[in-house]
């Protein structure tokens, strides 16, 4: 299936400058993963040494979020967008 | 140490940012940097103050949820700016990243930190982090001219 990843601009210089990009997947597990290689650089900033999802990046397919869905194995279908979208935190102490 | 990148904010927005921390004190206080950002040269021209949806450690975290950050890219977008990062407040502690803020940021982002002491604005910095993800490095807090546009 062809879907859309649209990259947040933060990370669109580790993608080509890219402000979207085409893929050929058939779970949001695959299109992360083909998006990551072809572009190295964006895995350190999605993923943690543990090879999860970093806590504060959010992948949505279409509208809805993938963890209330079958996260990484959520299907996709050909024209779908997935979205990756950070939450912010931070704080003063460790 | 001398700061690779630079950000221009004009005083005005720069005690917006410190008014909202005093305000939240003794939590911290969060937001949203709106401008523009053109071959290198940074400029916020406005800012969305938003919840910090932290609720159960407040006074030492932050959080902005991914729909509060979706409005904040929506704000922007028209008001034909860009998102160029975020804001937040450390009562009673050094304007300086953390280790936690460190491990919950990306590149590119600006990340404006003012300390409050004891509901006084001291220090504001802004930090970028490295595209290594190593550390964060300093960036130049630069005095703009222009009047905020709200």
């Amino acid at each position: 299936m062809a879907v859309k990843v649209i990259i947040p601009t933060p990370l669109r210089a580790y993608a080509g400058k890219q402000e979207s990009v085409e893929l050929q997947a058939g779970t949001v597990g695959e299109a992360l993963a083909a998006l990551t290689a072809r572009f190295s650089d964006l895995k350190k900033h999605l993923y943690a040494d543990d090879g999860r999802l970093r806590s504060f990046v959010n992948v949505y397919v279409n509208d809805e979020d993938i963890r209330y869905l079958q996260k990484d194995q959520t299907r996709v279908r050909e024209g779908d967008t997935i979205s990756i979208v950070p939450s912010i935190a931070g704080g003063a102490r460790n | 140490m001398t700061a690779a990148t630079s950000l221009k904010i004009n005083g005005d927005l720069l005690r917006r940012i410190q008014a909202h921390g005093v305000e939240t004190y003794p939590h911290e206080c969060c937001g949203a940097l709106l401008g523009c950002d053109a071959d290198g040269s940074r400029e916020v021209l406005d800012l969305l103050p938003l919840a910090n949806r932290r609720n159960d450690s407040p006074r030492n975290r932050f959080e902005v949820t991914p729909g509060d950050v979706l409005l904040a890219e929506k704000t922007a977008r028209e008001s034909k700016m860009e998102l160029l990062g975020w804001y937040h407040s450390h009562p009673d502690h050094p304007a300086r990243p953390s280790e936690f803020d460190r491990e919950h940021a990306w590149p590119w982002y600006s990340y404006i930190i003012v300390s409050i002491d004891q509901r006084v604005p001291r220090d504001t910095t802004s930090w970028r982090l490295r595209d290594d993800r190593s550390a964060y490095d300093p960036e130049a807090i630069e005095s703009a001219a222009h009047t905020a546009t709200s």
